[in-house]
Formats: structure tokens, sequence, C-alpha cells
């Protein structure tokens, strides 16, 4: 009898998440639930302030504490070479400040004490006399010729400057823009935010002298990466380094770089000889950990009088806070800023980025997006329907018009990407009908007459997800692939362990499933495990949606391995010649007689009980797999909202997601993860952000201010999918973890500035507050959220 | 959360909590739905020796409505019993209002309307529902009880005429002449936001003339802001549209808005004239009885 796939938990069966069972019932394992014999507890001291020179630290009081071990500062990891750290980006880092504060939250000092309560107590004890410098909160005061150097300590560091970087035909697109009869422009800032996950970062370092090996229990995205690290940095022999990461509280690129906490919490435990548990609280987590955006987007498009896009300019001025932290491939400085406009057929496009430092907090990660693919889209879409209001065309047909066909693919972008796959066009038209595009106007006129606002936004794109290629994706010169291992025991149950992490996203329910759908075991049959270096294969972590491209892609190999074996052994009982042997899905059986045949679970009691001589015994197998290309998943999202313009307040009237994400492996989890990405979108469209006032003091450092959405302010959103399978993908899945989180804040705030069209309005910069909102209505011009504001009431 | 160490107690009457607050010569304070002085707690921005917990004080839960329509509030009425309760929707329509909008959901099961009020936070919602309806708040201490007036209770940011050693027993809330009428609207960010802009107006309606009203605001000032005077725009009158604009003038001034992160202080103003206008436009139309 054939074996119903999606009954074993196969590919497209939307199985319960099998980790919720643990969750659900608060049996979640986290870092902080991990309690270890004669475990001490590590707190640290912050600068309160953004700018400072250190002028002298007084430890004195918190050593005589009772109950206080050790008091760590700049001076002693000086001393071990430890005061300064290698980023993910080639910059250093302090790990507990020496010379000068960089911002406000910067790492002093740390107190290893007997409780959490001592470790706090003593570090108010500390006494750091701080002389105050004058603070830099904005690239524009970066850049300033007279600007204070805020890294002084980098021999050969010119000014603020990070970096110039460009992209592009410069001299095409130039010419492009001669031969134009419109050109578009628009001006705008990504603000700053966080990606804030509900569990914070934290470690337990455990340094066991007798045998050499350090232990660390860690909340990290990227265990083998720390590996690697603390093996370059601590200079431990790699052997004797175990990363492990237990259940992860939510990451979303906040938990891929290295923290000074870990770094500190490891020599702290090398030299007590205890375990030292460090678990960040809320606003340290705010408040030092990797930020996303932070970005002014500047650029204009060159259009033909028909609609035609005839080339594109961008200039970034990106805002990385006091040390270049950015978690990104090497070879972009500004991530993969270059992959906008790619769903458009551009001739050319050329792109100019500068990086700065600031008193700010470092970081610049890859907030819930392929490495900066977010701002991407987000000015993608926004300069779209600038150009659109400009020529006077309606915004669906502008975009109709420059659209790459379908049958274009795959297609190389103005910026050099090659994309795979794509029917723009038919999510758009899928997206229009499902929110009545064609009634709008009538809508409109009538919600005039009740004295509102109607505004309808669109939001299209394609993004890259899943790096490598090996070729041009590397961390710190390591390769962007990923791995698979997995073995098959006698009963024909399965472990299968991967180099990805997962972190709220459902990895033990999806990787089962790719298995299922590859052998036929039943997904309930087979156990995920992750997180541990000490059993799992190398791989470069869950972030930027790679998993499913790379590692879910190895375990489609490590399976078709493992079958290839099975095959064999299929062969030697059914007492055939291998070629005569047919797969149909968890069974092999003798071509031409279906009924004879034997299940995959035959095989594998055979591999151990009956195997034919000469053969290796066991039925397991490796794979590592390094993708020919990104997967380019793609998206339509339109949101209809209605201003009350007494107050600026608006809301969503209706939200229509249309997402392909080729082939889905579990439609539960890929409509979790759309809703999710769509609610941060809406937060970053309307609420959300981290700025800092003229002192450089953080606001949004706590969630009084740092505001994430609710259920009760969060709109329903209606999801319509298409299906174009994957073209290079093993399963011809794609990324979708972060889809929502890149393409949905332009459709809001591309909604609110149509409804502003006709008061001339071109751009609020987000959050859209009402306040910005209703300053819009009333002046007839545009808002900017920066320069910086005062702090609050 | 790790705040400083303190001392915990938890009394059974109210004569053992003024008992230990007496002993605690101002270093030790109440506890009641713990949603302003926990989080100060983990803050350290405060750092009692003692903390008097009075949840387990029976008796104290009680919303009370006299013969007469005058509203009593126990300690330890939680902002969800007044959301929920149906009296307090058909009788106090301010209060009935406001509830809904303080903080969320789950801070409403436990924060205390009295608690709220003594915490006297300048976005607070209570403090200004409390100023609105002229109400006044009855305090025990070692030598009985006094009564203290909203206008004298609250004195700043925080900070309430309350000796260390009394404790707030109830809420009072005076009867309306005729029937109580008004409103609260908030302008946040999110929910469980503190008030960017609140206004609580309260009226007192005889057929469709005003014979008492009161107005407070919250957000837009150092501390929460008395608006009272306004009612000299409708006593004795119609709300009509010239009265209410009247009305929403004076509102408008007494705010003492800062331009900050949630907005100018010229639109803060303007949502309080907004919101003013708004309240006494949809008590205007209201079928009165
Ligand atoms: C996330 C969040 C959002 C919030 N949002 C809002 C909001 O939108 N609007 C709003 O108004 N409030 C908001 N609050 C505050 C909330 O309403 C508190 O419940 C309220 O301010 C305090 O009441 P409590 O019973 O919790 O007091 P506690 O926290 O227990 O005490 C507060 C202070 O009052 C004193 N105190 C308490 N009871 C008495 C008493 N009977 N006699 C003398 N002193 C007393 C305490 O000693 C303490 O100093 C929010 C709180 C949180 C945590």
């Amino acid at each position: 009898m054939k074996l119903d796939e999606v009954k074993i938990g196969g590919m497209g069966a939307s199985r319960r998440r099998v980790e919720d069972n643990r969750f659900i019932r608060g049996k979640g394992n986290y870092v902080d639930d991990i309690v270890l014999p004669g475990m001490l507890h590590m707190e640290i001291l912050r600068s309160p302030v953004a700018h400072a020179r250190i002028k002298s630290i007084d430890t004195s009081a918190a050593w005589d504490m009772p109950g206080v071990r050790l008091v760590l500062t700049g001076e002693m990891m000086a001393a071990r070479n430890l005061a300064w750290m290698p980023t993910l980006s080639y910059d250093t880092q302090a790990v507990l400040a020496t010379d000068k504060v960089r911002f406000q939250g910067q790492e002093v000092c740390a107190v290893i004490a007997d409780d959490p309560y001592i470790a706090k107590d003593a570090c108010g004890k500390i006494v750091v006399d701080y002389e105050i410098l004058p603070p830099i909160v904005n690239p524009v005061q970066a850049a300033d010729a007279n600007a204070i150097q805020i890294r002084d300590d980098k021999a050969g560091q010119v000014g603020n400057k990070v970096f110039d970087w460009e992209i592009g035909d410069k001299a095409r697109t130039d010419k492009a823009f001669a031969d134009a009869d419109v050109v578009s422009k628009i001006e705008l800032h990504y603000p700053r935010t966080h990606p804030s996950p509900m569990e914070t970062c934290g470690s337990i370092a455990d340094y066991d002298r007798a045998t050499g090996k350090l232990t660390v229990y860690m909340t990290s995205q990227a265990p083998h990466i720390v590996r690697a690290a603390v093996a370059m940095v601590a200079e431990l022999p790699e052997q004797n380094i175990r990363i492990v990461t237990p259940d992860i509280g939510g990451g979303f690129g906040n938990k891929v770089p290295i923290y000074p906490g870990y770094v500190v919490a490891i020599l702290a435990s090398i030299l007590t000889e205890k375990p030292v548990k460090w678990i960040e609280d809320k606003t340290g987590n705010l408040i030092s950990t990797g930020f996303g955006r932070d970005v002014y987007l500047k650029g204009e498009m060159a259009l033909r009088k028909d609609g035609k896009i005839l080339g594109v300019r961008m200039n970034t001025i990106s805002d990385h806070g006091a040390f270049f932290s950015d978690a990104q491939p090497s070879k972009f400085k500004i991530g993969l800023m270059h992959s906008a406009f790619a769903c458009y057929d551009i001739p050319t496009a050329h792109m100019f980025a500068t990086g700065y430092y600031t008193n700010k907090a470092p970081g610049g990660v890859a907030y819930r997006c392929s490495f900066r693919v977010t701002e991407a889209m987000f000015f993608q879409e926004r300069m779209v329907q600038a150009a659109a209001d400009d020529l006077g065309m309606d915004q669906a047909e502008f975009r109709r018009v420059n659209f790459v066909k379908d049958e274009q693919h795959p297609h190389r972008t103005a910026f050099g990407f090659l994309t795979d796959s794509g029917q723009y066009e038919k999510c758009l038209d899928i997206g229009l009908e499902a929110i009545n595009y064609k009634n709008f106007a009538a809508e409109k006129a009538e919600a005039a007459k009740r004295g509102r606002l109607l505004g309808i936004g669109i939001s299209v794109m394609t993004e890259p997800l899943g790096a490598g290629n090996s070729r041009e994706y590397d961390i710190l010169g390591i390769k962007m692939f990923d791995s698979a291992e997995l073995r098959i025991h006698m009963s024909g149950k399965a472990l299968l362990r991967t180099g990805s992490r997962g972190q709220g996203t459902g990895h033990e329910t999806t990787w089962a499933q790719i298995v299922a759908h590859e052998l036929g075991i039943p997904a309930d049959d087979i156990l995920v495990e992750e997180g541990d270096t000490d059993t799992a294969p190398f791989g470069m972590g869950t972030y930027a949606s790679r998993s499913t491209p790379v590692a879910g892609a190895a375990i489609a190999m490590v399976a078709r391995k493992v079958r290839a074996k099975a095959r064999k052994l299929a062969a030697h009982l059914l007492e055939v010649s291998e070629e005569d042997i047919e797969w149909e899905l968890g069974r092999f059986y003798v071509r031409g007689n279906q009924e004879r045949g034997v299940t995959i679970q035959d095989c594998a009691m055979a591999a151990y009980s009956n195997m034919p001589d000469g053969m290796e015994p066991g039925l397991e197998n490796v794979a590592y797999y390094d993708p020919p290309n990104l997967t380019w998943p793609f998206a339509c999202y339109i949101a209809k909202v209605e201003i009350d313009p007494e107050t600026g307040v608006w809301d969503v009237l209706q939200f229509v997601a249309v997402d392909d994400c080729g082939v889905r492996i579990n439609p539960m989890i890929v409509e979790g993860q759309i809703m999710g990405g769509l609610t941060e979108a809406y937060a970053m469209a309307n609420m959300q952000y981290q700025t800092y006032d003229e002192e450089g003091n953080i606001i949004g450092g706590n969630y009084m201010d740092f505001l994430l959405p609710t259920a009760w302010e969060t709109p329903g959103f209606e999801l319509y999918e298409v299906v174009t399978p994957c073209p290079h993908h093993p399963i011809g899945a794609k990324g979708v973890g972060e889809c929502a989180t890149v393409g949905g804040p332009a459709a809001f705030v591309n909604a609110v500035m149509n409804a502003l069209t006709e008061k001339g309005v071109r751009n609020i910069d987000m959050p859209l507050m009402p306040n910005r909102v209703y300053e819009a209505l009333t002046t007839g011009k545009d808002v900017y959220g920066m320069p910086p504001v005062r702090s609050g009431n | 959360m790790y705040p400083s160490r303190f001392k915990y107690e938890s009394p059974n009457t109210v004569e053992e909590a003024i008992k230990l607050l007496d002993a605690g010569k101002g270093e030790a304070k109440i506890l009641a739905g713990g949603q302003s002085l926990v989080p100060m707690l983990k803050l350290r921005f405060a750092f009692p020796e003692q903390v008097v917990d009075i949840n387990n004080i029976p008796g104290l839960d009680y919303i009370r409505f006299d013969a007469d329509g005058t509203l009593h509030i126990g300690a330890l009425v939680r902002h969800e019993h007044l959301e929920k309760s149906l009296e307090i929707s058909k009788r106090q329509p301010t209060i009935a209002a406001a509830a809904p909008l303080v903080a969320d959901p789950i801070v409403r099961t436990r924060g205390t309307f009295v608690g709220s009020v003594c915490h006297a936070d300048p976005q607070g919602d209570w403090a200004a529902t409390m100023i609105a309806l002229n109400g006044s708040i009855i305090v025990q201490g070692p030598k009985g009880k006094r009564t203290i007036a909203m206008k004298d209770f609250v004195l700043g940011p925080y900070a309430n005429s309350m000796n260390y050693n009394e404790i707030a027993i109830e809420a009072v809330i005076p009867a309306p002449q005729g029937v109580a009428r008004g409103g609260y609207l908030k302008l946040e960010r999110r929910v469980g936001d503190f008030a960017t802009a609140s206004v609580a107006v309260a009226l007192d309606m005889k057929g469709d003339v005003v014979v008492g009203a009161g107005f407070a605001l919250a957000g837009v000032g150092g501390k929460t802001i008395d608006a009272n005077e306004a009612a000299s725009a409708l006593l004795g009158q119609k709300l009509t549209e010239a009265t209410i604009a009247k009305a929403a003038a004076i509102v408008a001034a007494k705010a003492e808005p800062r331009t900050d992160h949630r907005g100018s202080a010229e639109y803060k103003r303007h949502i309080v004239e907004t919101f003013v206008k708004r309240i006494l436009v949809a008590n205007s139309t209201q079928k009165v009885a």
C-alpha cells in the first residue's frame, strides 16, 4: 500500500510543532534554566554616558562585599590581551572599556559573585570617574570635519568614517539619467530598531581545569561560529571548546554576534575555576546588543514618459554605532542592500554607500532579514510609489509595466544578482483582487464623507535568502555552506543533526518532514537535534532565512545518500540486482513486481543484522551543502488604511499578503512566520524605534518606550499563496522567515502616504506616529524622523 | 529582577499595617497591585527597607454606591473590577470609559485604583479621573481617619499629601445632583502605553443642562493637571457648539505639554482640545433622561 505523505508528516503536512509540547508546558530549557553546581553569577556595570574618557575606576568597595569573588575591569582584561575582540565585520570592539566609553550602556566592569543580587549590589559600589566628551548621535555630526574622533583607538582611522563602498555601473547610469524624461527622487530615514527577542542574551561559561575543557551554554544562533571565534580569541584548542545552545527564546539576528558578556564570563570561569552565569537584563539587551537598520536612504529614478524605468541611483548613509559589528558576508559592506529593485527590469543602477561611527550601540545586525534587505526593499517600494506619483500613473500599473516577466528568469539584476524565478504579476493580481482595488475610489469617497482619509499601499518584492554560495559569501573567511547528519537506527527510527539552530522557528518539526519526504520514515520517528558543537556537524547557523535554503537542502541530500545505501541493502534482501530496484515513498520494490518489496525500516534492520558481504555496516551519512545560488522568494503586500485627520491616528482596514516561498514544507509554520513578520513590519511602520537625544541618551531602552505590538492593536492579516518551486533547491523550497518583515513596512507606509498624496506630502519617516501624520497633514510638508529629538516627559 | 534587599511584611489588618509603617519611619512602602512599585524596585528607583503587602487584608475590595449615589472604591479594587462592573458602567461613565484604557489587560488584573491615585504618576489615568470627578481619598493613620480632597491630594509627580504612616483606605466620589455623564479619551502609542495625552471629563446633568462639570488631564504636564475651572463655560448651560468650544479652549490652555518623542507641545495641546470636544459632543447628542 502506498504511503500517504501527509499522514506520515511529510512535505505539505501542517504538522503540529513538536517543540511546542515542552514550551506550552513550561518545560523549555533556556540558558537561565540551567543550574550547575557551584555556579557563580556575573553582572555587568554599564556606562551611563555616551562618550567619555575614563579617568579612574575604583572597585575596592565592590571587592570588599561579602560574596564577591571577582571584579573585572578593562585593565585586567587588557593584561590578558582580552580588552578588545574582533567583530564579524573586521573591526574591533571593546570587551570592557579601557580608554573611553563610546556609547551609553557600554560594558565597563563585571562583578562575579555568589548570587545575582550581590553582583548587582556590588556593581553599585564601583566608582567610575568619567570626563565627558561631546557625543555624536548621527552621521551628519559624525561627518563634520571638526567632529571629535570616536575611534581614536584605531591606528590609521581617519575621522569617523567606517567605509565607502559602491556597486553598479556609474557611467551607464549617468547616461540613463541624461536620457530620462522624468527624474523622480526620494529621501528617507529607516530608523534604528531592535530585534528584542523575549529571551535576552546570556551564557554560562564552565571551564574545567582538570580536563582543559571549556563548555559554554549560550543563546547563540550560530554556535559553530562562536566555537571558532573562541578558539581564535581565547587561544584555546578547538577540540576542547564545546558550545551548547539550549532552547532559544527568539533570536531575530540579535543572537548572531559575540558580545562582551560572553568573553568576560569565559575569562571569569577560567580565573575562578567555577561555572559563571551571565544573564543580561532587558535594558542591557536593548541598549547594548545588535540593533537593526538606522540608515539614511536617498535615491532617484530615471523614467521614460510611458512609465518605463531607465535607471536607478541609490545613496546610503548608515550609522553603525561605536563599533562596526554588522553581522554580514564580508564582501558586502552594506549587506545585500544592492538586492533592491530585483523584481523590476531596470537596465542600469548604481549605489554609493557610506558608513559612520557614532556614540550609539554597535550592531547593524540583520534583524529578521538577509543583511539589509529590509532597508533595500523598503527604499525600493517607497521609490516606486514616488515615481508612479510623479508620472501620474496608477501605482499597480506602474509596477506591472516594470516587473521582470516570468519567462525572463533566470534574470540578472542591474546590481548583478541572478534571480531564479518569479511570478510577480500573478502575486499582484491576487492581492489587488483580494483588496478590491477596483472599488477603492468609491470607498475613498465614502470615507471622505465621514471626514476620514483612505489610502492604499502596495509593496512587491523579491529578496535573496539563504547565503551562500561559497564563492561569494563568507563570514570572516568561513564559507557559508551548511550541513546535516542522519543516522538511521536498526528499528528504522532516526536521529538528524544539522549545523543550523532553531530558535522558535520549528526546525525540530520541519526537518523531520524533509526526511519523511525523502525516506518515507514517519516524521514522528525522527529526532532532530541541534546546537551542540560536540555532536552537530559544522554549520554557519540560522539567520538571514538560510536554514531551509541551505541546511534544509543538506537534509534532503543526506537523506538521499542514505537512500542510496538502503537501495543496496534492498537489492540484497530482495535478491535482485540494484538496477532492478524501484523506489516509492518508504519502500523499494522489484521492477515489474510491485508486490515484492521491502520497507526502509527493513533496510535499516538489515544494515545492522544482515548486510551483504563486504558492505560497511550501519546506515548513516553526512552531507555538506554549498548552494549554487540564493533562493528568491517573492511577495505582494497591500494595506488599506484609514486616517483620522484630526489626530493623525491611522487604522489598518485590511491587509493582504500574497507570498511565494516555493514548496511549503509545513504550511502552518510558513503562515506563522508570515503573520509574525507582518506584526513586526506593522510595529516598525506604526510605533517602534530607538532614538537618542542630543546627549546620547537612548530613548527606547525599555519596554515603556520601545514598543512591541500586542494582539490588541495588531491588524488581522489575510494570507494567500503562490507556489513557484525554487529551480535549484533539492526540494524546491525557498526561505520565508523574513519575507514579511522585509516587504511589509513599505505597504503600511505607502498606504498612509497614498492617503496624503493630495496634500502634497511625499514622505513621513517611520514610525508613522500620529503626531507625525498630523504634522504632515497640517503643514503639507514631509516629516523626517531625524535629527534626534528631546527625551520624554 | 534584582531589587535592593528589603524586608517583606504581610499584615492581616489595617491597624497592623499602620503599625509597620509607623515603625518604618518612612522607610516602609505599601505594596498594593505592585504594578508601579515593583517596576520601580526592579529599576532600583525605589529601595525601601520594608515592603508592607496589604493584599492579605480582607474587606478592602468593595465598590459601593450609597443610597444617595456616593461611590466608594476600596483600596484593593483592581482596575479590572471597575472595567467589568455593571454598576459603574451605568452610573459613572467617566470611570467606565477610563477603565479599559488603563494599562493592558494583564496589568489591570493586579493594579488598584487607589494605588494608582496614591502613586500620582503624571501620566496615570486614575488621578486625572478622580480630579475631574471631584473625589477625595480617605486615609487612616495611627491617629485615625481623615479625608483629603483630590485637589489637595496630588502634590506633584509621584508625590501625594499622605504621611508616611498612613494608608489610603478608599476613594470617594460624590453623587451627582442629576445624572452622571462624561467620558475619557486617551492617545496612546499602543495598548499598555501610558498617555501621550489623556482627557477626563465628568458631567453632572439635569435634562440637557449642565449642573456640574470637571476636567483633568494626564500626560501633558509635570503632574496631573486640574482643569476644573473650565466648568465655568458650561454651568447652567446646554452643550452647544459655542459652550463646548469655550470649555475645550479653557482646558487646552491649562495643559502644560512638552515637546518630546511623542509629539510637539502644540500637537498635544491640540489633542487635548479635540478630545474635550469629542467627549462633550458625544454627551450632547446623547438622549438625556
Ligand atoms: C505595563 C504597565 C502599563 C501601565 N499603563 C498604565 C496606564 O496606561 N495608565 C495608568 O494609569 N497606569 C498604568 N500603569 C500603572 C498601573 O495602573 C498601576 O497599577 C498603578 O499605577 C498603581 O497601582 P498598584 O495597585 O499597582 O500600586 P503599587 O504599585 O502597589 O503601589 C504604587 C505606589 O502607591 C503606594 N500605594 C499603593 N496603595 C496604597 C495605599 N492603599 N495607601 C497608600 N499608598 C499606597 C505604594 O506604596 C507605591 O508607592 C501601568 C503599569 C504597567 C506595569
